[in-house]
């Protein structure tokens, strides 16, 4: 499968200073075309910024560097026509809030008609008739009834479906998904999810989806990578991720999710508090709280997880017997 | 556990110093006029209301800066002097207004139910009534003068600030930080002083900064009108509607006192927007 | 032993929102719902938006009345509870908030709001209570040198860690939490149920833990009670519901938890799709809206 997302050494500064530390530092990853790809970091960590700055929806305060290749296409420093007609068409992000993302006093329907009209030539009617398609596709019942609801008569689960829908209309290839489901309640945060994937089955459809919630990762992602203070610090398949986390981050994070099956009720604690973006740190920046530090994390940064099943560490968790690294592979090449 | 206090430096930082800005331009505008008002009796170079026969429609000149009336009096002299006047009674009304509406709005919104409905009712019924028309029938039945007009002003803008009083008052008192004092066993008048009052007040103020600049135009407008200061003491209205007669041979009649009005007028509104924009929730989160 | 809380056949309704004033319907966020807790047991009390989790809870605080129904604490009903009873019972029974950021008042010290419940009740001298207000931030694991900050230069973490330092202030016997750490990160999350473990363990105190989250409940609950729609659906020892659900919303919920799997388990649990979730049959009155299965 082929890269459809490319990011390179993305970094995003707030502020004029370059002394300034990045809320997103030198990130480098690979989304194949098709998969569902997660996100997975705590607040403040960087993830939503990354997801708005590869859909040039940052503030004009923000810098941003490196590069996001969508099909091999450069999507950074796009002027805002271009970014116009690549947002909701080529890409799309739907948000955690659905009901913010909707115009309170549209009806429904139109909303999505509206982002299919945008961007293409079709008239009034096939466009509404596309979008009662797109909400039947979302599992709206009774769709044509349903068009012209305002959204505060829908549920947000229903109303999550209709942005879902409506980020979907032209069928862009990919998806960035920011904490889609955290707003909702968990039965319906599972007809949800269940949603995303069919979607992605029937469509192909790429999904970036960014959650701060490890089950729900675990639930839909094919692939994961995790961040922490702005860095990437480990991206693997997501049975890998579970079944053998290799940076100590990634460790302590499930250890400290609760529902994780534990011997006691305890749940492991992550010692300290993650460093600001203003921190200066040499270094990694998950030393000060990490278990495994070695002399080098204090000064030397490990760079990024190029290869799929990498880890940004110097001293990562071992592999349990059985597993082998794909550099482990290179290496016997 | 240790804590490290972070500052991130955000945007709304920024608007923050703006705003600022705004209400320090606004304030030392406001200070220079306030000044300006209070020592008018040793600022201004003539008496008021001393009628010079040789001055009449005086243009402006070294002795008279802003020119001479009809009558020869001293525009910039009755400017200062109208401005005392026209500050005074706004800021009055307001002061008074806001007194009132403070609680009225804190029990209403506080307490809700019956007190609302009747406080709310009440007000209504004042807010319906267009605000000139109110004032004149307040001055009708008590007779013209600058008490009056206070008490006018006080009286019109008194629906306004209780209602966004009110509603602050309903917002603030959603926090759990109320009902968890209730919960820890403060009665009602702890939680209102303690909590709802001093967390409530922001956008009254802001209002209230606001609505001294409508104040003071309202002022002008019913000394223009001849039901507010009275001849022959000096107010900024009262000399726009002198000026208006003679405004083709000597346009510093009505010129001097209306530019004083625009400027006293912004002075506020920047204050105003200023305070708004600092007590604006989401530049107090940050 | 009697239970130190009873809640027996409480009915809790509120008008709902839309239609016309004088023919408007009610919602009912209670339904005839009784529950109990001992002393020193922790009651997780679960169910989704709409549940009326939180609404049971404010009726045990005192903080809203119900319709009908009876809240009993140490035998008192604190309905009809007045003036020097009813503050006894506020000292005797308090709350613990879900958003950090509005259970505390923004422009008081965070040591001013842990104190001020001692100033209410005027314990001890002024001394004694700024040094009761150190050791509760000691307790809770607070730098005792935060208490002249304000809740904005703390952390969504520290400012739960203050929350709680000012619920065990008046050294109450019920701590009813309504979505403590809903708002907070994974990490911060599991210092803070590790906390109410402690207190648990330490102080005797008996709580009720409302919360969404399954998956929360099980590392702090001794029993579980599961609402759903107003309607107590189930009730019973914490092992038992999570392990042996008897009925199907129950079931329902625990399956659509989105878990991680045990780490080093060697391949994760197999995604299972929620085979069409059924929703339950809703009874006539209005009920909120709910979302209908996907049918593919």
């Amino acid at each position: 499968m082929t890269a459809l997302l490319s990011l390179t050494d993305m970094e995003v500064r707030f502020g004029a200073a370059e002394s300034m530390a990045s809320a997103v530092d030198s990130v480098s990853l690979e989304v194949k075309s098709g998969e569902i790809f997660g996100i997975v970091g705590e607040s403040g960590c960087g993830k939503s910024t990354l997801a708005n700055a590869v859909m040039g929806l940052l503030p004009g305060a923000a810098h941003v560097d490196g590069s996001a290749k969508l099909q091999n296409r450069e999507v950074l420093g796009l002027d805002e026509k271009s970014l116009r007609a690549l947002r909701g068409d080529e890409m799309s992000m739907i948000f955690q809030d659905a009901s913010a993302s909707l115009d309170p006093t549209w009806p429904v329907g139109d909303q999505i008609a509206e982002t299919i009209r945008a961007h293409r030539k079709v008239s009034r009617r096939e466009a509404k008739q596309q979008a009662i398609d797109l909400m039947t596709e979302v599992g709206i019942p009774d769709a044509a009834s349903r068009y012209g609801d305002a959204p505060h008569r829908l549920s947000g689960g229903m109303r999550q479906r209709i942005v879902i829908a409506a980020a979907l209309a032209n069928q862009p290839k990919l998806l960035i998904a920011d904490e889609p489901t955290t707003a909702l309640d968990v039965t319906i945060q599972a007809q949800v999810l269940q949603l995303i994937r069919r979607l992605r089955d029937d469509h192909g459809t790429t999904v970036v989806l960014i959650t701060h919630d490890l089950g729900v990762v675990a639930e839909i992602c094919d692939r994961v990578g995790v961040m922490y203070a702005g860095q990437l610090v480990e991206v693997a398949d997501t049975a890998d991720l579970f079944a053998a986390p290799r940076h100590p981050y990634t460790r302590a994070l499930l250890a400290a999710s609760p529902g994780v099956p534990t011997e006691s009720r305890r749940l492991a604690t992550i010692p300290g508090q993650v460093p600001a973006p203003s921190d200066q740190i040499p270094g990694c920046r998950f030393q000060e709280r990490c278990p495994r530090r070695l002399e080098t994390c204090m000064t030397t940064p490990h760079r990024e997880p190029v290869f799929p099943n990498e880890v940004a560490c110097w001293n990562p968790e071992p592999l349990p017997a059985g597993m082998a690294s794909p550099t482990d592979l290179l290496g016997e090449k | 556990m240790t804590a490290t206090i972070v500052a991130p430096a955000t945007p709304q930082r920024r608007s923050k110093r703006a705003s600022n800005n705004a209400v320090l331009a606004g304030a030392i505008i406001l200070g220079l006029l306030a000044l300006v008002a209070i020592f008018a009796p040793l600022l201004a170079p003539h008496d008021p209301e001393t009628v010079v026969a040789d001055q009449v429609l005086g243009a402006p000149s070294l002795e008279h800066p802003f020119g001479s009336d009809a009558l020869g009096r001293d525009v910039l002299s009755r400017v200062m002097f109208g401005l005392r006047v026209s500050l005074l009674v706004s800021l009055a009304a307001v002061l008074v207004s806001t007194a009132i509406a403070v609680p009225l709005g804190l029990l209403a919104g506080y307490f809700g139910g019956l007190t609302d409905t009747a406080i709310s009712r009440v007000l209504d019924m004042v807010l319906v009534l267009p605000a000139l028309l109110l004032a004149i029938t307040f001055i009708a039945i008590l007779g013209p003068g600058s008490t009056v007009a206070a008490l006018a002003i006080a009286v019109i803008y008194l629906p306004i600030l209780a209602r966004v009083m009110r509603s602050s008052t309903l917002v603030v008192t959603r926090n759990d930080y109320v009902l968890g004092a209730r919960a820890r066993g403060a009665g009602h008048l702890r939680v209102l002083i303690g909590h709802v009052a001093p967390n409530a007040l922001g956008p009254v103020i802001v209002q209230a900064s606001v609505l001294s600049a409508f104040a003071l135009q309202l002022e002008a407008a019913l000394s223009f009108l001849g039901l507010g200061t009275q001849p022959p003491t000096p107010s900024l209205g009262g000399m726009l509607s002198d000026g208006r007669d003679v405004l083709s041979q000597a346009p510093w009649v009505e010129i001097f006192p209306g530019l004083t009005i625009v400027v006293a007028v912004l002075s506020f509104t920047l204050l105003g927007e200023g305070l708004r924009r600092a007590f604006d929730p989401k530049g107090v989160a940050a | 032993m009697t239970a130190l809380l009873q809640v027996e056949n409480l009915v809790k309704t509120y008008p709902a929102s839309g239609g016309l004033p004088f023919r408007r319907k009610r919602f009912t966020a209670l339904d005839h719902v009784s529950i109990s807790v001992d002393r020193g047991r922790t009651l997780g009390l679960v169910g989704e938006s709409g549940s009326g989790k939180s609404t049971l809870g404010r009726c045990v605080l005192g903080l809203t009345a119900p319709d009908s129904g009876s809240v009993i604490f140490d035998g008192a009903d604190v309905t009809k509870l007045r003036g020097a009873k009813l503050s006894e019972f506020r000292r005797r029974v308090q709350p613990v908030f879900q958003d950090p950021y509005g259970s505390l008042d923004p422009r008081w010290s965070v040591g001013r709001s842990v104190r001020e419940s001692l100033d209410v009740f005027r314990v001890g001298t002024t001394a004694d209570r700024e040094q009761r207000v150190r050791d509760l931030f000691d307790r809770v694991g607070l730098n005792p040198a935060l208490t002249d900050r304000l809740p904005s230069s703390l952390s969504g973490g520290q400012r739960q860690r203050v929350g709680i330092a000012a619920a065990l202030a008046s050294d109450p016997e019920l701590i009813v939490a309504d979505e403590p750490v809903s708002a907070l990160d994974v990490s911060v999350q599991a210092q803070i149920l590790n906390l109410f473990q402690d207190l648990q363990n330490d102080l005797g105190v008996a709580t009720i833990f409302v919360t969404h989250d399954l998956g929360v409940v099980e590392h702090v609950s001794d029993d579980i009670a599961v609402l759903f729609h107003g309607e107590l659906v189930e009730i019973g020892p914490a092992d038992r519901i999570l392990h042996d659900p008897q009925h199907d919303y129950t079931k329902r919920l625990l399956s659509a938890v989105p878990r991680p799997p045990l780490i080093g388990a060697g391949t994760p649990r197999p995604t299972t799709p929620l085979a069409h979730p059924t929703i339950l049959p809703t009874s006539a009155r209005t009920a909120p809206a709910t979302d209908i299965p996907t049918t593919d």
